[in-house]
This record gives C-alpha cells, sequence and structure tokens, in this order.
C-alpha cells in the first residue's frame, strides 16, 4: 500500500493530458452520459468501472471520437487533448487517432502477417523513412508488448493464427507502434485466459512509462493492480474519481460501496 | 382419349379407397375413434396412396418406355434398301409414325373404318390421296415396305396401350384391396402415410439430380454423334467456322470462343469496377436514405430480361458507339461489336457484381473496421488495406460467377454481337460467341443427322463444362470464404 | 508502400496541433476524396445505365399504342362480293383479299377526290397507302354480316406503316426521299387527310390483342398470342415449380440426413441456378422435342424447361424461408406429441408461405422474361392462330413476349423496332406487376421473431 500511495502521489503531480467537462452522450432519444467530467494525466493508468451497461466504454471511445462512425451517436460537451478540443471543427478525428490509439475488448488482429499488423499505423501515418526503420519500429514495439521473443522467427505468419492472449498482444504492439500519447484500452482481457491477462495487465503497467492509458474493464481487482486513478460510473453518471486506493478502500459516494463490496453490478 | 378415362378410373378408385378404408377403420374400433392408433382420416389417405400411387407410377413408366420399345421392333422391320431410298432412318420413321397416325385420324373422322384400315394396301389405294382428303398431309408417295411398318406401328401401339391399362388398372384394385384388407385399429395408418409423403418429398428433390443428368447425357449423346461425322481435332482446334449446308463445312470452336472470352473480358471490366466501386460506397460511404434507395434501383438492373438489354444494345448501344467511336476512328462500320455487346452486358452484370460484393463486405466484421479506425486510419485506408484484402476471396467468387454469366449470356449476344466470326483483336468489329452459334445452328429447320444442327450439342456441352467449372470453383471459394467468418 | 516509406519526414513524438492538419494529413485526405468520389460515380453510372435503358426503350415503344388510322366511306359493291348474289357466307368466301382491295383503293381514291385535295399521287401509290391488313379487316367484316353488301359503310382502316411512321415522327419528307416503299408526295397527301380529319393517329388496343402479322404489315403486328403463350407457360410452370419446389426444399430442410446423397442434391441445385438458360433450352429440345416427342413450338414445352430452370429459384426461397421459422415452434409442436410431419405442414409450412409465395413470383418473373431456350424449342414460329383454351391448348403452337420481341427485331422494316420496344414495354409492366406484388406480401407478412 504504501508504494502505492507514493506513485499515486507523484501522479497528481503529472500534467493532465485529456481533460473532459460536461460531456453528454446521445444515442438517438438516449441519453447514455451525463456531464461527465474527468482528467487523465500523462503517465498514469486510469481505470473506468461500473457495472455493464454504465456508459464507460461509449464515453472511452468519445476520447478519439470512435464513436463518430456510429450515425445516431451525439457528443456535447468538452473533451480537449494538450490544451485543444478534439470535437473542434478543425480535428481531422484522423490525426486524432494517431495519438490517441485505442485496443478493444475481442483481438482483432488484421488477416495479414504479424509484421503488416505492427506495420499497418507507421505505414498510413508515415512513421518510417525506409525498410530498415519500420523493421525496427515493429521490433520496438513487438518489445514493448513483450511479445517479440515469441513470434521473431515467423513475423511472416498470420496474426490469426496466434492465441487469444498473443493476439491481444500484438493489437496492442499495432497500437503502440504508431506512437501514440494515449492508449485507450476496451475491456482488454475479458475474452482472456488468466494466464494471458496476468501477461497484459504486466504490461499496462510497464506501458505507464511513455504513454497515459485509460482502461475500461469490468473486474475490479484488475483496476486495483494496475490503476492509479479509478472512475466510478453508474446509469451514465461519473459516480466517483479518485485515486484508486481511495476508491477502493474509502469511497465517497454510498454508491460506489455498493459496488466495490458487490451489492450491485 | 383412353389415356384419360384410365386416369379418372384410377382417381375415383383412390377416393373410393379413401371412403371405404376411413370406415373400416372407425368400424374396427366400435365407432370410437379414440380407440384408433392415428387419425381416421389417416386410414382413408392410407388406402388411397396404396391405390392411386403405385398405378400412376407404372403407367408413367410404361408411357416412357413403350414408344422407345416399339421404335426398336419396328425400326428392325424396315429393310436397308428403303433406308437408303429415303435417307436416313429416323426419315423413315417419321414417316411412319406420320403415316401411322393419319390412318387413326381417318378412322376417328369416318373416313375409314378399322377394318378398311387393316385391308390398306398400296396397290389398290392412293393412300397419299385417301388421307389427303381428311387432312393429313403425307410427304410422298406410301411404299408397301413403310406401310407394313406403319401397321405393324399401329398394332403394337393398340396392344401396347390395351395391356396397360389393365395391367394398371389391376394395379389399383389390388392396392385398394391389400390396403382395405390391412385396416384394423392397432394399423399405424399415419406413419405408414408419412412414410408415403416422405418418399414423395425425396422424390421431388431428386429432380435436381435428374436435371443435371438429363442435360449431360441429352448433349453427351449427340456430342458423340457429331464427332463420328466431325473428326474432334478440328472441332476442338479449328480456326476456321464456316458451316455451309451442302457439307464440308469448317467448324472450328476457337473463333467462336474468341469472341466468346472477348466479350466477357471487357463485360468484366464494365462490370467489376463499377459494381465493386459502387458496392463499397453504399456499404461504407453512403448515409442509409441514399443506401435505400440506390441499393434497390441498381438491382432493378438485375430483374431486366435479357432481352431487354438485348434491343437496347441493338437500338441505341450500337448505333451510338458506331457514329462516335468506331466511324470517326476509322475503326468499323458495324453496329453489332464485341464492344457493343461487352459494355451492355457489363451494365447487366454491375447488379450482379455489386450485390455479391456488398454481402461479402458486410460480412467483414466490424471488429476490423474499428481496429483500423482505431488506428487513425481513413476510411480509404480501411477499405483497400483491411477490408478487401479480408474479402478478396468472397469477391473473386464474384466475379468467377459473373464470367460464368457472361459466357453463359445468349441475348445480348444474339442481338448485340453479330454472326461473323472472326479472330479479330478490333472491338468494334462483330463477332460471334458460342451462344449465337448454339441459337444459329438449331433454330428453323434442322436436320438432325448432320454435323451443322449436332455441332450445337457438342457447343452447348463445352458451353456446360466451361460455366460448370467456374461455377463449381467460385462456390468453393465463397463457402471457404463464409467458413472463415463464422 | 512507398509512399509512405520514401517521402515522410520524420516526426518527433507529439509535435503538431490537432488543429491544423499536417502535409500527409491533407494528402490522405485527398485520397479519401477521391476514393469516395469514384464509388459515388460509380453509384451514379450504376443509375444512370438503368434510366438511359429505360427512357431509350420508353421513347422507341410507347408510340406503338398508337396506331394512325384512315377512315372513308365504301361502296360495297354487290356483283364483285357476291357474285351469285344469295348472301351466302361460304360462297362469298370465293372472294379473296384481293377481290377487296381494287374495292378499298377506288373508294379511297374517290374520298380523296371528293375532299377537293390537290395532290399528285399515283393511284397505285395512293392504294399503297392503306395496309394490306385492310382488306382482310374489310372481308373479315363483310363475312360475319353478309346483310352489308349493297350499302355504303364509312370503314376506319390502317394506314400503311410508313405513314403511320411519318405521323410518329419516324419517316420524314427527306427520308422518303430515299425510301423505295413511300413518297413525299404520299406524305403531303396524308397531312392533308390528317388536316381533314380523315387521317387520324389514336390509341390502339389491337397491339395488345391482335395475332402478329407478317413483315410486310408492321403496323397491323400484335402480342395477342404471345401474350396468351407466355401465360400458359406460367400456368405450366406455376403448376409444376410450386409443388416440386416446395416438396424438395421440405425434405432437404426438415427431413434430410446428413449424409453424401444429400450434399449431392445441394451442390446440384446450386450449380443448376448457375447453368446458363441456353443449356436448359438444348436439354428441352432432346428431351422433350426429339425424344418424347412433344410438338415444337408449344407452350407445355416452353413450361417445362421454364419450371427446370426455375426449380433452384424456388427451392433456394423456399428454403430460406423455412430456416428463417425459429425451430421453438417445430419444438412446441413436437412436444405436444405431433409427429414432425404434422410440426412442418401445421405449424412451420403456414408460417413460411408468405415467403415461399414471394419467392415463387420472383422466380415466374425470372420464367417470363427468359427467351434464349425458348428460341431453341421453336417459339420463334410465326404464329396467327391463338391456341385454343387449356389443356388441349397447351399443346397447340404459340410464341411468348420475349420471344416475340426476338422474332421483330429480326425482320427489315424499321417500324418493327418500334413494335420490339413496345413488347418490351408490355413486358415489363407485367414483371413491375410480379414484383410489386412480391413486395407487397413480403412487407405485409414480415415477421420478426
Amino acid at each position: 500500500m504504501n508504494d502505492m500511495r507514493v506513485t499515486e502521489r507523484e501522479v497528481d503531480d503529472l500534467e493532465i493530458k485529456m481533460k473532459a467537462r460536461n460531456v453528454d452522450v446521445f444515442y438517438g432519444e438516449t441519453h447514455a452520459i451525463k456531464h461527465v467530467d474527468v482528467d487523465i494525466r500523462d503517465k498514469t493508468v486510469t481505470a473506468f468501472i461500473g457495472p455493464s451497461g454504465c456508459g464507460k466504454s461509449t464515453f472511452l471511445r468519445c476520447l478519439n471520437r470512435m464513436n463518430d462512425t456510429i450515425d445516431v451517436a451525439r457528443v456535447e460537451g468538452e473533451i480537449t487533448l494538450d490544451g485543444e478540443d478534439i470535437y473542434d471543427k478543425r480535428v481531422d478525428p484522423v490525426q486524432l487517432r494517431a495519438k490517441v490509439g485505442m485496443v478493444f475488448q475481442k483481438p482483432n488482429p488484421f488477416p495479414k502477417s504479424i509484421y503488416d499488423n505492427v506495420a499497418y499505423g507507421p505505414r498510413i501515418h508515415g512513421l518510417s523513412r525506409n525498410k530498415a526503420d519500420l523493421d525496427e519500429i515493429v521490433e520496438r514495439s513487438l518489445r514493448r508488448a513483450a511479445l517479440w521473443e515469441e513470434v521473431k522467427d515467423r513475423l511472416a505468419a498470420p496474426g490469426t493464427g496466434l492465441s487469444g492472449g498473443q493476439q491481444q498482444r500484438l493489437c496492442i504492439a499495432r497500437a503502440v507502434a504508431t506512437n501514440p500519447e494515449v492508449l485507450l484500452m476496451d475491456e482488454p482481457c475479458s475474452a482472456l485466459d488468466p494466464i494471458a491477462t496476468a501477461q497484459v495487465e504486466e504490461l499496462i503497467d510497464e506501458l505507464r512509462s511513455r504513454f497515459s492509458v485509460v482502461i475500461v474493464t469490468h473486474s475490479m481487482q484488475q483496476a486495483a493492480r494496475v490503476s492509479q486513478k479509478t472512475a466510478f460510473f453508474h446509469l451514465g453518471e461519473l459516480v466517483e474519481f479518485d485515486s484508486t486506493s481511495k476508491i477502493f478502500t474509502n469511497p465517497d459516494d454510498p454508491r460506489t460501496e455498493s459496488y466495490i463490496t458487490g451489492r450491485i453490478g | 382419349m383412353p389415356l384419360l378415362w384410365t386416369l379418372t378410373i384410377i382417381l375415383v378408385l383412390g377416393a373410393v379407397g379413401y371412403v371405404l378404408g376411413r370406415r373400416k377403420a372407425i368400424a374396427s374400433a366400435g365407432g370410437d375413434t379414440r380407440l384408433l392408433h392415428s387419425l381416421p382420416g389417416y386410414y382413408g389417405a392410407n388406402a388411397m396412396i396404396l391405390t392411386v400411387v403405385p398405378a400412376l407410377l407404372v403407367l408413367a413408366v410404361w408411357l416412357i418406355v413403350q414408344p422407345l420399345v416399339i421404335e426398336r421392333s419396328v425400326t428392325s422391320l424396315i429393310p436397308a434398301t428403303t433406308v437408303e431410298e429415303i435417307g436416313s432412318r429416323s426419315l423413315v420413321m417419321t414417316e411412319v409414325r406420320r403415316l401411322a397416325e393419319g390412318i387413326d385420324t381417318a378412322i376417328e373422322v369416318g373416313a375409314l373404318t378399322t377394318g378398311d384400315a387393316r385391308a390398306l394396301s398400296t396397290e389398290f389405294t392412293d393412300i397419299r390421296a385417301r388421307l389427303g382428303e381428311v387432312g393429313v398431309a403425307l410427304g410422298s408417295d406410301v411404299t408397301p415396305q413403310v406401310l407394313v411398318a406403319a401397321q405393324e406401328y399401329r398394332a403394337m401401339k393398340a396392344t401396347g396401350q390395351a395391356i396397360m391399362t389393365g395391367v394398371v388398372l389391376v394395379l389399383a384394385g389390388l392396392g385398394l384391396a391389400f390396403a382395405y384388407a390391412r385396416t384394423h385399429q392397432e394399423f399405424r395408418a399415419r406413419n405408414a402415410v408419412e412414410y408415403a409423403i416422405l418418399s414423395i418429398l425425396l422424390l421431388a428433390s431428386t429432380i435436381a439430380i435428374l436435371t443435371t443428368v438429363g442435360i449431360v447425357l441429352s448433349m453427351l449423346f449427340e456430342t458423340f454423334n457429331f464427332f463420328e461425322l466431325y473428326p474432334w481435332r478440328e472441332f476442338f482446334f479449328g480456326l476456321e467456322w464456316r458451316p455451309s449446308f451442302e457439307g464440308g463445312s469448317d467448324l472450328g470452336l476457337i473463333p467462336l470462343l474468341w469472341g466468346t472470352l472477348y466479350i466477357s473480358v471487357i463485360a468484366l471490366l464494365v462490370s467489376v469496377p463499377i459494381g465493386l466501386f459502387a458496392a463499397i460506397y453504399l456499404a461504407e460511404y453512403a448515409s442509409r436514405r441514399l443506401r435505400s434507395v440506390a441499393k434497390p434501383l441498381i438491382e432493378i438492373l438485375a430483374g431486366i430480361p435479357t432481352i431487354v438489354y438485348g434491343l437496347f444494345a441493338l437500338i441505341t448501344v450500337g448505333p451510338l458507339l458506331r457514329d462516335y467511336f468506331a466511324e470517326p476512328l476509322g475503326l468499323g462500320q458495324s453496329s453489332s461489336s464485341v464492344m457493343t455487346a461487352g459494355i451492355v452486358m457489363g451494365i447487366m452484370l454491375i447488379p450482379f457484381v455489386s450485390s455479391l460484393s456488398d454481402d461479402i463486405i458486410n460480412s467483414v466484421p466490424q471488429s476490423l473496421r474499428d481496429g483500423s479506425y482505431g488506428l487513425g486510419a481513413t476510411q480509404s485506408e480501411t477499405v483497400k488495406q483491411v477490408i478487401l484484402p479480408a474479402a478478396l476471396p468472397g469477391i473473386v467468387g464474384a466475379i468467377l460467377l459473373a464470367a460464368s454469366r457472361a459466357i453463359g449470356e445468349t441475348m445480348i449476344v444474339v442481338l448485340g454481337a453479330g454472326a461473323a466470326a472472326k479472330l479479330s483483336l478490333n472491338p468494334f468489329e462483330a463477332m460471334t460467341t458460342v451462344t449465337v452459334k448454339i441459337v444459329g445452328q438449331l433454330t428453323g429447320d434442322t436436320n438432325f443427322e448432320s454435323p451443322e444442327a449436332l455441332v450445337a450439342f457438342a457447343l452447348g456441352l463445352t458451353l456446360f463444362v466451361i460455366t460448370l467449372g467456374l461455377n463449381v470453383l467460385a462456390l468453393y471459394i465463397v463457402r471457404k470464404y463464409r467458413e472463415q467468418y463464422e | 508502400m512507398t509512399d509512405a516509406t520514401a517521402t515522410a519526414a520524420p516526426r518527433p513524438h507529439g509535435a503538431g496541433s490537432l488543429l491544423a492538419q499536417d502535409e500527409r494529413t491533407r494528402r490522405r485526405n485527398k485520397a479519401e476524396a477521391r476514393f469516395r468520389a469514384y464509388g459515388l460515380s460509380a453509384v451514379i453510372i450504376g443509375i444512370l445505365a438503368l434510366v438511359l435503358l429505360l427512357v431509350s426503350i420508353l421513347s422507341n415503344g410507347l408510340s406503338s399504342f398508337r396506331q394512325t388510322f384512315i377512315t372513308f366511306p365504301v361502296m360495297l359493291q354487290a356483283e364483285r362480293l357476291d357474285p351469285e348474289g344469295n348472301r351466302n357466307p361460304a360462297e362469298m368466301a370465293e372472294v379473296t383479299t384481293f377481290g377487296y382491295l381494287p374495292i378499298l383503293a377506288q373508294a379511297f381514291v374517290e374520298h380523296v377526290e371528293s375532299l377537293g385535295i390537290e395532290h399528285d399521287v399515283g393511284l397505285r401509290d395512293m392504294a399503297a397507302m392503306i395496309s394490306d391488313e385492310a382488306p382482310a379487316q374489310l372481308r373479315a367484316r363483310v363475312l360475319a354480316n353478309p346483310d352489308l353488301i349493297g350499302q355504303t359503310i364509312e370503314v376506319e382502316v390502317l394506314a400503311g406503316g410508313r405513314i403511320d411512321g411519318f405521323f410518329k415522327g419516324r419517316v420524314t419528307l427527306a427520308s422518303a426521299e430515299r425510301d423505295r416503299n413511300v413518297t413525299p408526295a404520299q406524305l403531303v397527301l396524308a397531312q392533308a387527310l390528317a388536316e381533314e380529319g380523315s387521317m387520324e393517329t389514336r390509341f390502339n388496343w389491337s397491339f395488345v390483342t391482335a395475332p402478329d402479322a407478317s413483315g410486310q404489315r408492321p403496323e397491323a403486328a400484335g402480342l395477342g398470342v404471345a401474350i396468351v403463350g407466355s401465360f400458359y407457360m406460367m400456368l405450366v410452370v406455376l403448376a409444376l415449380a410450386l409443388p416440386i419446389g416446395v416438396a424438395a426444399s421440405i425434405y432437404l430442410e426438415e427431413f434430410a440426413p446428413k449424409n453424401r446423397f444429400t450434399d449431392l442434391i445441394e451442390v446440384n441445385i446450386s450449380n443448376l441456378a448457375a447453368v446458363p438458360s441456353i443449356v436448359f433450352g438444348i436439354l428441352g429440345l432432346a428431351t422433350f422435342i426429339n425424344f418424347a416427342g412433344l410438338p415444337q413450338s408449344a407452350p407445355i414445352v416452353g413450361g417445362l424447361v421454364l419450371t427446370l430452370m426455375t426449380l433452384p429459384t424456388i427451392i433456394i426461397a423456399t428454403r430460406a424461408s423455412l430456416r428463417a421459422v425459429p425451430p421453438s415452434i417445430r419444438e412446441a409442436a413436437l412436444g405436444l406429441g405431433a409427429s414432425r410431419m404434422q410440426s412442418v405442414f401445421h405449424h412451420v409450412m403456414p408460417l413460411a408461405a408468405p415467403g415461399i409465395l414471394t419467392g415463387t413470383i420472383i422466380g415466374l418473373a425470372q420464367a417470363l422474361g427468359e427467351t434464349a431456350p425458348l428460341l431453341l424449342i421453336g417459339m420463334v414460329a410465326f404464329v396467327r392462330e391463338f391456341p385454343a383454351a387449356p389443356p388441349e391448348g397447351l399443346f397447340d403452337a404459340a410464341s411468348a413476349l420475349p420471344v416475340q420481341v426476338y422474332s421483330w427485331t429480326q425482320r427489315s422494316d424499321p417500324a418493327f423496332v418500334e413494335r420490339a420496344s413496345g413488347a418490351i414495354i408490355v413486358l415489363l409492366v407485367f414483371l413491375i406487376i410480379m414484383n410489386a406484388v412480391a413486395v407487397i406480401l413480403r412487407r405485409r407478412f414480415e415477421r420478426r421473431w
């Protein structure tokens, strides 16, 4: 616990990377997210927890405008990245997503080789000058995703042939390869077995040294293990947002306590 | 019509069977239908099925087999000299059949009595004139041999008919009696009836196989006949197509195949880019409202009969291409051309390519799109680098199916491509295809003994084999692709 | 991939504002816009092709529903039409249409004179302005009513094809100069007659009801026999393809065990659906006509061939709608002690019926427009006699709508282009009606579980 306190104090000094103010999301007539304020700090793991359907994934998808692809979704309020409104008319979501990467619930490697999966982002964003550069990016990303040792001999094999845990780490490597500043993870372990989950969690902790990570999870243990800050969502509202240890040991809101102790969920 | 009467009697017996079976079942249960194994109607149905079905089956088989048997035995009666005189055995048989039918008609209208008919002889009567009086026209004067054969034909037909009626009616009666005897309170009538229905259902589903077998056999036999008259090597590798009805035709497949492939390639060059891009646009970009309008509009193109496209090629596209492209460029004066047929066929295939591709693109999981967008890819990058490669096998399958359509298409090329078999590269020249020549050789009066007519069957078989190969390959690819995402 | 690696300058991590697009993003967005434009133009080209097709057919074909008629009085001279003088139709039938021709021609010439129109059309050319069909029509009218002989009656006869074309804009004074079949003077006279009200272009039912006419008289050609023939074939297809198709689908979907034989049937059905239609024509020619000895040009043969062609469509549609009935319905019936047969016929079939019907109508619509196989079984023959009522009529010679279009395109007189396009309009109207019924059925009974 002591260690955790120390890191958390450090965390509070870090600069605020993303800031959400008064965010509302509508799906057609449904009011999915209500007046949410959240600060995402740099080099920090922020966890969103809450019962299913509470809007935590919806909110996560607002942070890199993935909701744009859904016709009926409408976002109000202000979300900034480094002080710039990401819903400004002048912002190109493509450029935004290069800075705010995303990893999804189900591993979704492209039906291409492992190499091409990781090289996809650098290629479309033009991050490498030549083949050697690209090779280096791919290797570095796979190392960061703790996958290099397992796949270095079969980079040309299809990514879909890996095991579930490996696939998810490949997707993380793919996201890391574009050099994002924020990495969003939508229940990245829900489709994995416990061993693979442990590997991914370890990885998340390492990623924190370079990026700001936001993770949505339905597992409270996971939130407690990997995050420094935790936000609890319930019925589209942000009920409580504080340091992880505070949320899990001494929450302010009775609803948070009920959820933590297992009475709602 | 004795056949109609036989049918009626069988059906009446069936109805009687239903009533009797039902009544006996109820009686055996002492009037309390609850004691029966099955509902009373099933006992009736059981009796009816046993009465009608075997009788009808025998009737059907008899009707198919009898003419074959008679034909064979009558043919053997005709001496070889007569065959040589008239030309061929099948021509003699046509003559025989016509004469036999003529005599029958004459009896029917009362111009001849049955006795007269039997006593007919070529020496004392001018049969042709006598039959002409009752409206039966014979091609030539009747020779004694043909008359003998015709009389034999009539006799065998009459006996056959009589035996058939007897056998079939007895069978119906036996079925009725058997079912009646079996009907009893404990009898599992429902199971029996359901078994019969199941057999009928099974029989119906074998029609597909029978059709395929029929297609293959009907073309295979005549193709063999053709290769007896014409060397197969010259058919498959011949570079000239010049049929002449005085004999000595050149019947080479290559120029026809060339025209077919040339037109199909142009059709695919038109339809694949347009169809594919339209599918991509409608699946990935279009608003729901545009999609709901544009998709059905494009699919209307698929519902339009090919004769309409043919006429469109003939009266609009052909003259347009000739006046604005071929003539100014000095490439030809013909309004029917490879280009005309190819473009119009391409239009016909647009909806075919687009709706198949649309299905396939939509079956690419959304998670792949999300993955790509999440990395900051634009929509077109996602389509080109993730969706299309993922959908590629399916799209290749769709294109192969379209190619098979193009190769087998008939009306557009009949009206738009022309009839001259040519090996040329100029797309504004008229060329011809396999299908055009099948139509050409088989319409109008045809002599099925000549290589010029029989070649159509060889062409048909070639066409069938090519399209079948493409279809099997395409279906295999598409099926493999579907399994991948299921 | 070269563009991705070659030019881009290395970008320091986190550089660049979101609010300004960098050079590369701008380029990528342009590529995006181009791609989008390609897609949109493909959609537009597809729709334009449809519009062009329909406009071409409509603009060429609508005029075939209108026809030019000439009205003038005719004195039916007894001595020429009924030489025996006892008004016996059998004897009067001895006078052929060649006997009526001069009477009509003379009456027409006199009519023009009585109107006082000045013209320089020769007598022979004046007679040629009347359709060759007119004497036959007059003869039929007189034979039906012998009492007309000796009277002067008002007749309304078809104008010749070129004269008709003049009023429809197909023939002009300039084109008549080059045409052997018409002179500019005839057209001038026709114009004058129209102004006097003796020549009129109006709606023409007989295009839909009359039988075909020979190549020299396009103005009289109609679709009657073809419509009846197509209708008979559809009856045959409906009577055979629906029960067989439904029976086969029920077996395959509900009862068939998974084995080699069932697989074989499945593969066969999907392949038959893609076999070129002309191959079915060869099958029909070889089996139904050459082998089974059925008559050529008969609707029964056409119906049989189209049945075999339509079966895969109906089977595929029926199986889809059987599959759409959820298993819970079957289980509910089985749970009450119904046999599998009873559960299928009492519960699944009624629920699947709308889908089956829709599939059948679409299959019929396909069959109605099919041409190629019918060419091979002799439906191109020139048939003027209406077939008798079914069932005997099924064995009489007839034509079919799409085949009629084809045979008209093969005739030299340009007026037949108009006829062929008109026939296609009739065909399309039938198809639209059938598809509309299918759509309405689908909307009305669409069920979601």
